[in-house]
């Protein structure tokens, strides 16, 4: 656990005549960060939220106020030592360039005196855990792409398997898919390791998806609200959270909670191939075509087939939802679907049957009162039941 | 020619003489400059003083030097030693500068990276700052390594042995051939020490020529 207590950071801005105005970056922070858990630090720049992480670490020293991991307060610590246990990713990666990928990630583990052999067998392990192909593990960074960078940054990070993870906007230099990618396999990864992590981001979307906790700072430092992601959306504090939270906060907060007994309709399909009889037989104005393992692949209009179903007359625009995912997904591939039927399919891609916009909505009404007594992240709500509001704002 | 390949042996050992006069300050006046260098690049307020003071140094014209130098040293006029401190000096001035803008041109990300990770700092100047500094450090050397070859020669002067003595000795006998033996032996001098920095400078610096793949 990371606490907070009483945290300032005020800055005297150089005046040259002695005086100097002062600027406070962090007010009197109170905040605790719990183990095993992803607390995310959101806000517009100026907020605080970087200054906020670096004090942890000591790379920036509170001007009042006292850090503690695990109930040492860090100020007491070695500053070598106290950071050498606490993992830090950052925006660029800031990957050594004239280091291999492998020793890159042996970096920590080296300086805290591990033998060569133990660290570099530790390091390949974790290369692959961040889905990494192990022949990267000779290259050097400039030959990675800002992805893969991102993922070797991560794997160092991890490398002396620290307990505190901070991590700095570490996905904000990569495009939004590889993005979406590196954000997923992190709470992958998180799922496994249950490390207690402080994330500081500008992205309320990345933090509503990441966070255990969220925790929004306003301009000069000052905690907004802390809450789970859900009670986020649902509830803002003010006007101020309320409009960083941003638009579209109700259907955006139907990505938690799965989707629960949901009862879906059989849906007729046909193959890549299929003859334009046999799609007209099947009588309605648009047809699923599924492929050979029975993944859904797309709508074909069936006045539109002239001879036989290619890819070509596929629509494409329906997105699939998962039987295991939100209702915002099961909304969204209803919405989105031609037929007006929304595909859902199974963890493993086959197709399960579908579902109009019109069934998704009493769903939707029915989770209504459970908001708050339920929270989760995104697509992996009901992988864990995750405890909300164990952290309190000052 | 022929006056060359007649004096082979003697321009062989002039040109070592002169190698060993522009080498070792090279080595020393590196050994000065790093840490010169890291301070300039630690402390801005240093930076500005110490890089001005060794800038100027540069200015001292060498002749000048080669006979203040004695009195201060307690060396003998015809010491090589003058030489050696002189072109030392030249180099540290030279290279000061470089070693503090190699240093500073490491990447902010990386520094951060490193300082988080619990490098103190003279372990991430050793192990991170100084690594990524070389191919600049290595592109200043070859300008000193130049400059240096181009400088000793004006030993010949104050009758010190190296490849200079072709040019002052082909003057005095209105010997041209003799003066051009000297600058090509210099040029070729010139050429094999920044060969030797270019080579040391890849070895040690692999992942500069990594691209992508």
């Amino acid at each position: 656990m990371i606490r907070f207590e009483g945290v300032t950071k005020r800055y005297v801005e150089a005046s040259g005549t002695g005086g100097g105005a002062e600027s406070v970056a962090v007010d009197d922070l109170t905040l605790e960060a719990p183990t095993g858990q992803i607390t995310v630090l959101v806000g517009p720049s100026g907020c605080g939220k970087t200054t906020t992480l670096r004090m942890v670490n000591r790379m920036i020293t509170p001007t009042s106020g006292t850090i503690s991991i695990d109930g040492r307060d860090t100020a007491s610590l070695d500053v070598a030592e106290l950071r050498r246990g606490i993992g830090y990713v950052i925006q660029h990666a800031g990957l050594f360039p004239h280091r291999t990928v492998l020793d890159n990630v042996t970096t920590v583990p080296r300086l805290l005196g591990t033998d060569k052999r133990t660290a570099r067998s530790r390091a390949m392990e974790l290369i692959e855990r961040v889905g990494l192909d192990p022949a990267m593990a000779r290259r050097y960074p400039a030959q990675l792409s800002g992805g893969q960078q991102q993922r070797v940054g991560v794997a160092r990070a991890l490398a002396a398997d620290p307990p505190v993870m901070l991590m700095d906007e570490p996905f904000s230099a990569v495009d939004p898919v590889v993005r979406e990618q590196l954000q997923n396999e992190f709470l992958r990864l998180q799922s496994e390791l249950g490390k207690t992590i402080l994330f500081v981001t500008h992205d309320i979307d990345e933090a509503v998806k990441l966070g255990d906790q969220v925790a929004v700072l306003r301009v000069g430092g000052i905690l907004a609200q802390l809450d789970s992601p859900a009670r986020l959306l649902a509830d803002p504090v003010d006007d101020f959270v309320a409009g960083f939270v941003g638009r579209d906060r109700g259907y955006r907060a139907l990505s938690f909670g799965a989707a629960l007994e949901l009862s879906l309709a059989d849906e007729p399909t046909v193959r890549l191939g299929a003859t334009a009889a046999e799609v007209r037989a099947v009588g309605t104005a648009w047809v699923l075509c599924v492929g050979d393992a029975g993944e859904p692949l797309g709508w074909v209009r069936a006045a539109a087939v002239e001879s036989e179903v290619t890819t070509r007359v596929l629509h494409r625009g329906g997105t699939v939802a998962s039987t295991t995912g939100s209702l915002r997904a099961l909304l969204d591939a209803a919405l989105s679907s031609p037929s007006g039927r929304g595909v859902v399919a199974d963890d493993d891609g086959r197709l399960v049957g579908t579902i109009r916009a019109a069934e998704v909505i009493p769903a939707i009404e029915a989770r209504r009162d459970g908001v708050g007594a339920t929270t989760g992240s995104g697509t992996h709500a009901q992988t864990s039941a995750r405890p909300a509001e164990e952290a309190t704002a000052r | 020619m022929t006056w060359a390949l007649d004096h082979l042996g003697e321009i062989m050992s002039r040109a070592g003489q002169h190698a060993w006069l522009a080498g070792v300050p090279l080595v020393l006046g590196l050994l000065i400059a790093l840490p010169l260098g890291w301070l300039a690049a630690r402390q801005p307020r240093l930076r500005a003083v110490l890089l001005t003071s060794t800038g100027l140094l540069y200015t001292i014209p060498s002749l000048a030097l080669f006979i203040l130098l004695p009195p201060l040293l307690g060396t003998k006029i015809l010491d090589p030693v003058n030489v050696i401190v002189a072109m030392t000096v030249y180099t540290v001035a030279l290279l000061t500068r470089t070693v503090a803008d190699g240093l500073s041109s490491v990447d902010g990300s990386t520094r951060q990276a490193a300082v988080a990770m619990g490098y103190g700092s003279f372990a991430r100047f050793r192990a991170v700052d100084l690594p990524l500094a070389v191919p600049v450090i290595a592109a200043g050397l070859r300008v000193a390594a130049v400059s240096n070859v181009s400088i000793v020669s004006v030993a010949s002067l104050i009758g010190i042995s190296q490849l200079g003595y072709f040019l002052t000795d082909g003057y005095a006998r209105s010997f041209p051939t003799e003066v051009w033996v000297g600058i090509v032996a210099c040029l070729l001098l010139a050429l094999v020490f920044d060969l030797v920095i270019q080579v040391v400078s890849r070895f040690l610096t692999p992942w500069t020529r990594a691209v992508a793949t």
